[in-house]
């Protein structure tokens, strides 16, 4: 019995390092490195982290856009093939909607392309769709006889959501949707996403390096570091009591709108995040650590049971109780 | 009374294009004081790079055209000075580091030569006394402050890292060899735009951090122009708040962030995702930023507006100082 919509297990993406390929002591990125995740049915995911961490690698190979080195992605129990059944069930919405909407298509054809592949709806019913699924999101039917560049950056990302759900999939990918969009249409693209998940029971995973929106939209997080998930758990508790070196780093890093809490000017993490080709040995996240020990240099912590709802990778986890 | 660093009055700036001419800043003053940190904060569009680059000089032209007002820097009206004269300032008295270091940094030239480049400028620059021997600064001597200078950007390793490429260096090492550079010069102002949007969260924290604790040490104001409130309200000692060209509301970051006036601006603030899911719903600002193309004698936020009147529809609202220190450019507190 498979409750789980998605489960991705000891998921590998390498890619071949130019000039190795081929090689016995062939280079690797590691960009995503044994990570495992799982998504329950009308339920939001976040995976956190920032850039080069792997997320973005992580949503790609998802949707099988990216090959998988190892490891199993698993969609109601069964392997996720390129087939018209997975992709009917799982899209994607990208973050720049300019180089995911095609400038020389009109609207119209661009929300109703996924119809055209995945179902078999006649002309007519295709058309009936792609009105209602445009209104849905919060444009009105006139959008759909322009080309992209007449729409502003926060219509793009409405058709780029259009495009994703009118094929009624099960789970949505969301890859820093609102990034590229001001802080208020920002706010008009979360609350439109939370209505058309209450409206149809939509899974997000959303991936993102703004822990706010995380924090909003999500049920339960996945704290990505060089690659792998140091941290999981639930929203709630996580934002509350982050455990892991990295997540606590994260969240005092991120500015809060109250110039009476000015955490930004206290915090003290080291570094920067590492390079993909070469990452530290043992705790990927050592160098930076203000509890590092000597252990942490030479062995990798395991992603272990913490509490109920709480896996974290760190040899000294008690520290930071 | 300290005298201010730097005091805009009535700046516009206009833009020609194919299609009609944009009005990027409509009577901006603003004042900076000195060793203070003012955010000017806004959305895409809103001028607030044009403001940033009016002040340094440094607007295209064209499109650029029709630059009105008056930009004071101690004493001295800029858009007065010829080119040559305005040379004596930028860089030297005014700096401005940009969003993308990489773009800022030659491609070609180790990170040593480059910060030797901008010493050596402003010792070119520097009056020369009479009984002055100094032809040219020794080669040591430029080399300990390339050092003394990535040390004060809490560069580690100083001595490797100025002979490395820009390729070479992560994103926040190349905006810190900005900052270095910048400060190089001992401006009296820095102009920072967007200076951490390209940075990850927790470099961001650092770079903040640093440009905040140097403000005392070389002794400098910071323009910081930046699309996030948050950012703001940790750093910032004053925040203006601009919309359509024009500056809404101005006031101490404390009493901004606890009252503030403007619908805009409260629009704003309540536009942050905070706290967990569902707690609360957002309340976006309806509707889009308007076209500056337009000419128009109403306030440029009243389509916008959920606290809109008959007044906000045939006359323009005029920055007002309501409280101490509090400005706002809205007819709900005229």
């Amino acid at each position: 019995m498979h409750n789980s919509l998605l489960e991705v297990e000891n998921l590998k993406t390498y890619f071949t390092l130019r000039g190795s390929f081929l090689r016995k002591d062939a280079k690797y990125v590691k960009a995503v490195d044994s990570v495992s995740i799982t998504v329950d049915p009308g339920t939001t995911v976040a995976v956190v982290g920032e850039s080069g961490c792997g997320k973005t690698t992580l949503a790609r190979t998802i949707l099988l856009l990216t090959r998988p080195t190892a490891g199993s992605i698993k969609l109601f129990g069964k392997n996720g093939t390129r087939s018209k059944e997975y992709y009917k069930n799982v899209q994607m919405v990208f973050q720049d909607p300019d180089s995911s909407l095609d400038p020389t298509m009109v609207i119209r054809n661009i929300i109703a392309e996924p119809l055209k592949g995945l179902s078999s709806m006649t002309k007519e019913e295709i058309d009936i769709k792609v009105a209602k699924v445009v209104e849905e999101v919060g444009l009105s039917r006139d959008i759909l006889d322009r080309v992209p560049r007449q729409l502003s950056g926060g219509q793009k990302q409405r058709v780029s959501i259009a495009r994703a759900i009118v094929s009624e999939p099960k789970l949505v990918l969301l890859d820093e949707p609102t990034s590229a969009l001001d802080a208020s249409v920002q706010a008009q693209i979360l609350n439109l996403l939370m209505d058309l998940q209450t409206k149809h029971g939509l899974s997000y995973l959303i991936i993102t390096h703004n822990i706010s929106v995380a924090e909003y939209l999500s049920d339960k997080i996945y704290v990505m570091y060089a690659g792998k998930v140091v941290e999981y758990g639930s929203t709630e508790s996580i934002i509350a009591k982050p455990r892991h070196p990295y997540t606590i780093a994260l969240l005092s890093s991120t500015p809060v709108p109250d110039p009476k809490t000015r955490n930004l000017l206290n915090v003290e993490i080291v570094g920067e995040p590492p390079s993909s080709i070469k990452p530290p040995s043992g705790c990927r996240f050592h160098p930076r650590c203000p509890y590092a020990e000597e252990i942490c240099q030479t062995k990798e912590p395991a992603l272990d049971v913490l509490t109920d709802d709480r896996l974290v990778a760190c040899h000294f986890v008690n520290k930071t109780a | 009374m300290v005298e201010n660093v730097l005091e805009v009055n009535d700046l516009s700036i206009d833009y020609d294009s194919s299609q009609g001419t944009v009005h990027a800043l409509e009577s901006v003053s603003l004042t900076i004081e000195p060793r203070s940190l003012i955010a000017v904060v806004g959305e895409s569009g809103c001028g607030k790079t044009s403001l940033g680059l009016g002040i340094i000089g440094l607007l295209p032209t064209p499109p650029a055209n029709n630059v009105r007002g008056k930009v004071i820097y101690k004493g001295v009206n800029l858009l007065e000075l010829d080119k040559e004269e305005f040379r004596r300032y930028r860089g030297t008295e005014i700096a401005m580091i940009f969003q993308e270091p990489i773009t800022s940094l030659n491609p070609v030239y180790k990170i040593g030569m480059q910060i030797a480049e901008a010493i050596a400028i402003r010792n070119s620059r520097k009056q020369r006394t009479p009984n002055s021997e100094d032809n040219g600064t020794k080669s040591r001597e430029i080399r300990e402050e390339i050092i003394a200078s990535l040390k004060m950007v809490r560069i580690p390793d100083a001595e490797n890292v100025m002979n490395r490429y820009p390729f070479e260096l992560s994103g926040g090492m190349r905006q810190r060899i900005m900052i270095a550079m910048a400060l190089a010069q001992k401006p009296s102002l820095l102009i920072a735009d967007e200076p951490t949007t390209a940075l990850d969260v927790t470099t961001q924290a650092q770079v903040l951090k640093l440009m905040h604790n140097l403000m005392d040490e070389v002794d400098t104001s910071i323009l910081l122009i930046t699309h996030d409130l948050a950012v703001a309200s940790q750093v910032a000692d004053k925040v203006a708040v601009m919309y359509g060209g024009q500056i809404v509301e101005v006031a101490e970051v404390n009493e901004l962030f606890s009252e503030p006036l403007h619908p805009y601006t409260q629009g704003l603030l309540s536009c942050i995702p905070s706290g967990t899911k569902r707690k609360a719903r957002l309340k976006p600002i309806q509707g889009n930023v308007m076209d500056l193309r337009e000419t128009v004698n109403y306030c440029k936020f009243a389509p916008r507006c959920p606290f809109v009147m008959d007044q906000c529809k045939t006359a323009k609202p005029n920055l007002l100082e309501v409280k101490a220190k509090h400005k706002v450019a809205c007819y709900l507190h005229a």
